[in-house]
């Protein structure tokens, strides 16, 4: 067993108990943090296979923005998990139904009939100065250039509809402008008063003023 | 490959990680030092003065203050992710200076996704700050960290968008080729192709590292001392670690994508090339990255804190245009080879199409 096949398993394991401790840790933000681990240890297998770009967009894209929101409501929810439990058991044969179903989908899918070692051949190793980068960059914006554009277009489309969605008209706050705040000038906002300067404290007669005080208490 | 082979292969990465980390430690407590003498100076105080000649040695006095003390778990937090927390914010922090080069050939990886892992890295830290607010159990962490979290998402995408106009002008994700596509002349470095982004690029990471006046998530006079509230002694000081390893690196990065770098500021200079030529290329890229950092201690003496909403304002409606537009005209710059910046990039380059 080289390191290769060392470094793979402990991954693949990694990622397969991250897996199910998303859905059977009691805690919905260590349910998270879980998921967050799979994303970890499944980019680490990318790296395993050469793809270093697409694996530290793995990181980048779904760890660093997609889960951060995921945690950000997450944390703020207010979830009660013995409502959520109770249920459970009914339940329970529809849920193992539909798993199996799905389990038995993807299996008929990457079975080893299909993606078997002897059905497709290892993957070349690149030599030293081999850019996934580069390689990418030439494949989606040459040869894939008209799909890739019309995702970009389908994806702006999306945002745009999520923004409209949401939107519901003008609100009258009673936020503050930051652009009427920046356009106030000093003449607005600050009176300079010219006054005698005073004297020096030398000079007063404290003594009298003690005085003065002492009479009227 | 032969056993015996990695092991002395992975010791020799161990070395090289130390050999970066630990100038790196050393560089954060003087670092804290020279911000408070400065601010002190600024201030007309005299700072730090009385460990050691001119409170030189008060660095190691905080770190042994800071090593002595209680590692404190609120009776009411989550244990586990409570002293997770710093360490989630630290290793990203540290990790992103595997890519940095410190000179041509002195670099830990030599990767060609630099530019990218360097992003990754800033963006995860992130969850040290989120779990550190939630496990705290109080409420002052929460808003400190959900303040951090709106700030770092915003400031973050402003910050990518940087980074693509530094991509397409260096022509490479790799930070060694940025570096020797500057080469030439203090006139070649990209800061002036790239000076509006390079003004987007420092202050968002300025708003990144939640130094002043982006430091609402700490915000002393609101909320105490926001995400790390709760914390104390040695996890405390892991927090303040990485925060001034943030502010390193950013300072290193802005030298990096804008300012050539490890190259001689005198380069193309008749007699001065050659009378600075035998100065390392790490003292220059050194020498860069303070001139930085001085600007982020100044710029927390000078400016009072930003109120919430112009924050999201900046951020939102202010960089993300500006790095936008900048990043079609820089299209137009380098196709059209414009100046003496992109030579053989362009169209001009590609015969039969102009």
């Amino acid at each position: 067993m080289n390191i290769e096949a060392i470094v793979f398993y402990l991954f693949s394991a990694i990622t397969i108990i991250a897996a199910i401790g998303v859905i059977t840790v009691k805690n919905s933000v260590q349910a998270v943090l879980c998921l967050v681990l799979t994303f970890f240890s499944a980019s680490a297998l990318w790296l395993l296979l050469e793809a270093e770009f697409l694996a530290i967009t793995l990181v980048l894209v779904y760890v660093g923005a997609v889960m951060v929101l995921f945690l950000f409501v997450v944390m703020m929810l207010d979830v009660d998990f013995a409502a959520l439990k109770q249920g459970f058991a009914k339940q329970l044969p529809l849920g193992l139904l539909v798993g199996f179903a799905l389990f038995g989908a993807v299996y008929w899918v990457i079975r080893s009939q299909v993606f078997g070692t002897d059905k497709i051949p290892e993957p070349a190793k690149h030599e030293q100065g081999y850019s996934n980068v580069e390689e990418l960059g030439r494949l989606l914006y040459g040869e894939y250039f008209y799909p890739f554009e019309i995702a970009g277009v389908i994806l702006l489309v999306a945002i745009i509809a999520a923004i409209s969605l949401t939107f519901r008209g003008r609100r009258e706050r009673k936020g503050q402008s930051v652009r009427e705040q920046h356009r106030v000038t000093k003449e607005e906002r600050l009176k300079i008063v010219s006054m005698d300067s005073e004297e020096q404290y030398a000079d007063m007669e404290i003594t009298d003023t003690k005085q003065d005080e002492e009479t009227t208490l | 490959m032969d056993l015996m082979q990695l092991f002395i292969e992975g010791f020799w990465v161990i070395i090289k990680i130390a050999m970066i980390l630990l100038p790196l430690v050393l560089a954060v407590a003087y670092t804290t030092y020279a911000e408070r003498k400065l601010i002190g100076y600024m201030q007309m105080r005299l700072g730090p003065n009385r460990v050691g000649p001119k409170g030189w040695l008060q660095p190691i006095a905080d770190v042994v203050k800071l090593l002595m003390k209680e590692v404190i778990v609120p009776s009411g937090a989550n244990k586990t992710l409570f002293l997770l927390a710093p360490i989630l914010f630290i290793a990203p922090s540290l990790a992103a200076w595997a890519v940095v080069p410190f000179d041509a050939e002195l670099v830990l990886a030599n990767t060609n996704a630099g530019l990218i892992y360097l992003l990754a890295m800033t963006s995860i830290a992130i969850y040290g700050v989120i779990i550190a607010g939630w496990a705290s159990n109080s409420r002052y962490a929460l808003i400190g960290s959900l303040r951090s979290a709106s700030q770092i998402v915003s400031y973050e995408i402003a910050m990518g968008f940087a980074l693509v106009a530094v991509l397409m002008a260096g022509g490479s994700m790799n930070l060694g080729d940025i570096v020797e596509a500057q080469s030439g002349s203090i006139l070649h470095w990209f800061w002036i192709p790239l000076l509006p982004i390079l003004a987007v690029y420092w202050i968002s990471g300025v708003a990144e590292t939640n130094r002043a006046p982006f430091d609402l998530p700490e915000g002393e006079s609101e909320i105490v001392a926001g995400f790390h509230v709760e914390y104390a002694g040695m996890a405390f000081a892991l927090f303040f670690l990485a925060e001034y390893a943030n502010m390193i690196l950013i300072s290193v990065l802005t030298a990096l994508f804008f300012f050539g770098g490890w190259l001689n500021p005198f380069q193309g200079v008749p007699y001065l090339e050659a009378a600075t030529n035998w100065v390392p290329g790490t003292i220059w890229l050194l020498f860069k990255a303070a001139f930085f950092l001085f600007g982020m201690i100044w710029l927390r003496a000078t400016f009072p804190r930003y109120r919430y909403d112009q924050i999201m304002r900046l951020g939102w409606k202010v960089f993300i245009p500006v790095t936008v537009i900048w990043l079609i005209i820089l299209t137009f710059w380098i196709k059209f080879e414009w100046g003496w910046w992109f030579d053989g990039r362009g169209l001009v380059a590609t015969p039969g199409v102009l």
